[in-house]
């Protein structure tokens, strides 16, 4: 998809005092080269910023740091979008990155997994296709239909809905990828082109409301998805719910120490806090305890943005080892999660770091669905 | 008698002259019916120019003026006061307008000077119509009401009551003083604000012209310039959740209604501080080591928490970092504007605690540094010479690492991000608007700028006026200042005060509205479109009734009356569309 227009027509850059507080906040500036701040400048300056041999650009996790702390309501991490689209039309693109988008393309994830397996996690556990009508649809998402460890997690929230009595289906093989990431990595088109797939699927069986496990799926469907007519939420807010409302009762009791992690697509970009907390905090026998970079100033996982295709230009200085420190600070063992992208990079990392022996790494409905 | 019309016909030095052909205007008009003289001059405004119009008058028995200049915004003033000094009725004045709708606004030479002719025959024709009004004073109350006992608003008092005038102090608080008796030191001079603020203090508390309420409220307004009626409601302090309702009738023990009758009224009720919790990423309020820069003041006063020692919670302070503009010059919040003190109150804090702790390491972070006032670009070098170490960025987040604080920023003089450790951080606070601001502004139709603070009436030429007569501003509840201008303002703001109360009368602007009670049905329209509050129905005739001072003579209520019932005195529709038919 070719476009004329320069950076500074493309991204509304003026109102920028180069205060940096973006690069200030990024998580990846203070391990690569990667400086926002500098970047905006020389588009400003120079009218032109040429992109090539620039590695840092795909350092972003997008984690929406540089946005929210921007007191001019520029937007820092479109510029970085808006570059990579640069380097995409020229074909310039970490190959591990161009292999995921073209699977995609192909076959509706990234991971190069056969379509058709697609709804293999769910087998025996008795849920229904959305074809069959239902009042909610599940939306599972990639990771979780195919990750062994993430399967869990999909497994756990259907548990949750069948106890709560919840009329849901999934769409099973027909589900496709939500694209939130292929647009952060810079293929607009196949975002575009995958929009109007995704519209066609949810009006072919007029589905009213989607529940995500991810929040990754849960940010681009609610808030880039023109044209969608549809109530979005992400699943900690439906089981918040759930459990305020009576819905969904405790039999057991958890009798551990938890802390929360806010991921950057469910906190800082969509403001999404305090739900999570609520559903730890109302399992009987857990003792909540919070980090010290919690809500707006949580640490990014590394997992977005493209990233959990490539590597980065700094693999080895991982942030999610200072987030181990901080969980062990506060004496807890297990770490809950509300992301795929967070607890399979996590559960990375604690191997990597030798953590996995101290730190568990949970996610929120693998601790509900074991008291309920 | 037929009119005996003398047209006038400036040249504005070559303002007109240049474009339009001054002579032949003039040699046109004098061929109009009704026309007894018509004369061109260079500077019709001149003393020269006047004296023309006022031989004129008296040889040739002029009895209505035509001047053919600039806007009548300009000089309609000059010369109704040339008509009136020739014993005729100001009003007899009609101006046509050739310069700022004419010669200004086109080049083609012929086609202007036709256009002035018509513009000139236009205003003769309305000249015919017109009718002589009425010049009348109101009497002017000799007292004035301050609203607000802060720095502003006792400077404002002072100010009035030494000119000899009885001053209303209203406070809301259970003293005077306002924020300025919260800090310790002022920039640049470095003086204590304690005997500072108590000289003021205590001249207010016995000036014999001031009256002084405090634990009260303004909670009524009535009237115009010159003639305010208003109520206040002078209560024990917990009375003052009372006030927030509209009971003006209620009364608590301890509580009185009191009625003052002004001449003016000063606003200066002064500004709250921004809530730093609204910064989430600072942790403000999650960590006992980061305070606002009001607390600085505080924490440094030897009549504050600690006798003046800079600590928090007992731990040595070997760090501390400054961060500028928090809450202020930021689109999230909706605080797009510059606090304007903060720059300087964060440098001289930065003084301040490099006085007290001789080794600290004092980080600012900045943005831009404004130091624009006397003495302030001085007193910024001397507080760099003391080793505060400048660093250009705003700060991005503040985390912990064990017992200290961790400030996240980028240097961007050195495009590097950086991680600056800290005891104490001192986040600089902007001002916002009071979060009363609309009792106050309802109380007294007060309009808001786009940035919630109270609207001054232009921002350069009248910075103290309000768009209603006799309300005037002061101090921060305008815009954010520092003492030094607050009291330049508030100074200002009584001389504007002191006009209305020395005269001792007001001139009623003539043009208002005039009703037929014949003609009226009281159905209470023209009320509805009138903004100003001027009409009202008088139930026992039936009737409505239009308030000559506060009616501006817009015309709304002229539009809205379904009976012709009201015409706007100077500006009938006879006088209008004669006016218009001579043009076309």
């Amino acid at each position: 998809m070719e476009t004329e227009q320069s950076i500074l027509e493309r991204c509304d850059l003026w109102g920028c005092i180069q205060c940096g507080k973006c690069t200030g906040g990024c998580p990846m500036a203070f391990k690569t080269t990667l400086n926002i701040r500098r970047l905006i400048y020389e588009a400003l300056i120079e009218g032109a910023v040429d992109p090539s041999g620039m590695e840092e650009l795909w350092d972003c996790t997008t984690c929406g740091t540089c946005v929210l702390r921007c007191p001019k309501e520029v937007e820092p991490a479109d510029m970085i979008v808006a570059l990579r689209t640069v380097l995409v039309d020229g074909g310039v693109i970490p190959p591990t990155i161009r292999d995921a988008l073209t699977s995609v393309f192909r076959y509706g994830n990234p991971s190069l997994m056969p379509p058709d397996e697609r709804a293999d996690w769910a087998e025996g556990l008795g849920v229904k296709n959305i074809a069959d009508g239902a009042d909610v649809l599940y939306f599972v998402g990639c990771i979780p239909s195919y990750d062994d460890r993430a399967q869990k997690v999909a497994k756990a929230l259907v548990k949750v809905f069948q106890k709560a009595d919840v009329d849901f289906g999934i769409l099973g093989v027909e589900e496709k990828c939500c694209c939130n990431e292929v647009r952060r990595v810079g293929e607009e088109g196949l975002f575009e082109y995958m929009v109007e797939e995704q519209l066609e699927l949810f009006g072919k069986y007029n589905v009213q409301r989607i529940v995500t496990t991810s929040p990754h799926c849960y940010n681009t469907f609610k808030n880039e998805y023109e044209g969608l007519d549809i109530e979005v939420r992400h699943y900690t807010q439906f089981v918040a719910e759930l459990v305020k409302e009576g819905k969904l009762t405790f039999s057991g009791e958890l009798d551990k120490v938890v802390t929360y992690h806010d991921p950057c697509f469910l906190g800082k970009q969509n403001d999404i806090f305090d739900e999570p907390r609520e559903i730890i905090q109302s399992i009987p026998g857990v003792e909540f305890r919070e980090m010290d970079r919690i809500r707006d100033r949580s640490l990014c996982c590394e997992g977005g943005g493209g990233r959990m295709w490539w590597e980065g230009t700094n693999p080895e200085d991982r942030l999610a080892t200072s987030r181990f420190e901080e969980v062990l600070s506060v004496g807890a063992d297990i770490m809950a999660v509300a992301c795929p992208f967070c607890l399979l990079t996590f559960e990375l990392a604690a191997k990597a770091g030798g953590y996995e022996e101290r730190v568990q790494v949970l996610d929120i409905l693998e601790l509900v669905a074991e008291v309920i | 008698m037929p009119p005996k019309i003398g047209v006038y016909v400036c040249h504005c030095g070559t303002n007109i002259a240049h474009t339009v052909d001054v002579e032949e205007v003039t040699r046109a008009a004098g061929g109009l019916p009704n026309v007894a003289i018509a004369r061109d001059y260079i500077y019709m405004c001149s003393d020269p120019g006047q004296q023309l119009i006022q031989d004129d008058i008296r040889e040739l028995g002029l009895d209505r003026v035509v001047v053919a200049s600039c806007s009548p915004r300009m000089h309609e003033l000059t010369f109704r006061a040339v008509l009136r000094d020739a014993d005729i009725n100001p009003y007899y004045l009609q101006i046509a307008n050739i310069r700022e709708q004419c010669s200004w606004v086109h080049t083609e030479r012929a086609r202007a000077t036709e256009k002035a002719k018509g513009v000139v025959s236009a205003a003769v024709s309305r000249a015919c119509l017109l009718e002589p009004l009425e010049e009348r004073d109101a009497q002017v109350t000799p007292a004035a009401l301050v609203i607000g006992g802060g720095i502003a608003g006792m400077q404002t008092a002072l100010t009035i009551a030494d000119a000899g005038y009885v001053v209303h102090l209203v406070e809301k608080g259970p003293s005077i003083g306002g924020h300025v008796a919260e800090l310790g030191r002022t920039f640049p001079t470095l003086e204590d604000v304690g005997p500072l603020l108590g000289g003021v203090i205590q001249s207010v508390e016995t000036h014999p012209n001031i009256e002084l309420f405090t634990n009260s409220q303004v909670v009524e307004v009535e009237g115009f310039i010159g003639n305010f009626e208003v109520k206040v409601r002078r209560g024990a302090a917990n009375s003052r959740e009372e006030a927030a309702s509209d009971d003006v009738a209620g009364s608590q023990q301890g509580e009185e209604i009191r009625d003052l009758s002004v001449g003016a009224i000063v606003v200066a009720t002064g500004f709250d501080i921004f809530d730093a919790a609204l910064k989430p990423e600072f942790a403000y309020g999650l960590y006992d080591g980061v305070i606002t820069g009001l607390e600085l003041e505080r924490l440094s006063s030897s009549s504050g928490p600690t006798g003046g020692k800079i600590s928090v919670a007992d731990r040595e302070i070997r760090d501390v970092v400054f961060i500028h503009c928090v809450g202020s010059r930021d689109r999230n919040l909706g605080n797009p504007y510059c606090s304007r003190i903060c720059c300087m109150y964060t440098a001289k804090q930065a003084h301040v605690v490099r006085e007290k702790l001789p080794d600290a390491r004092i980080t600012v972070f900045y943005i831009d540094m404004r130091a624009f006032g006397k003495g302030f670009e001085e007193f910024y070098d001397r507080v760099r010479e003391e080793r505060v170490l400048y660093r250009r960025g705003n700060a991005s987040e503040i985390y912990k690492r064990g017992d200290r604080l961790v400030v996240r920023a980028e240097d961007t003089l050195l495009s590097k991000p950086v991680e600056v450790e800290a005891d104490l951080v001192v986040l600089a606070t902007g001002l916002v608007p009071r979060s009363d601001g609309d009792q106050i502004a309802s109380l007294l139709k007060l309009s808001r700028s786009a940035d919630g603070f109270f609207m001054e009436l232009h921002p350069k030429l009248r910075p103290v006026d309000t768009a209603t007569d006799g309300v005037y501003l002061a101090g921060c509840c305008q815009s954010p200042k520092d003492i030094a201008d607050t009291v330049a303002q508030a100074k200002a703001a009584a001389s504007s005060a002191l006009i209305p109360l020395s005269l001792g009368k007001v001139r009623v602007e003539s043009v208002a509205c005039a009703i037929d009670p014949l003609l009226c049905s009281g159905c209470g329209l023209c009320a509805d479109a009138c903004i100003y509050g001027a009409l009202n129905l008088d139930e026992r005739r039936g009737v409505m009734t239009a308030n000559q001072v506060i009616c501006k003579g817009c015309g709304a209520c002229a539009t809205a009356c379904p009976s012709g019932a009201i015409v706007v005195k100077h500006f009938t529709l006879d006088q209008i569309l004669a006016e218009v038919e001579a043009a076309i």
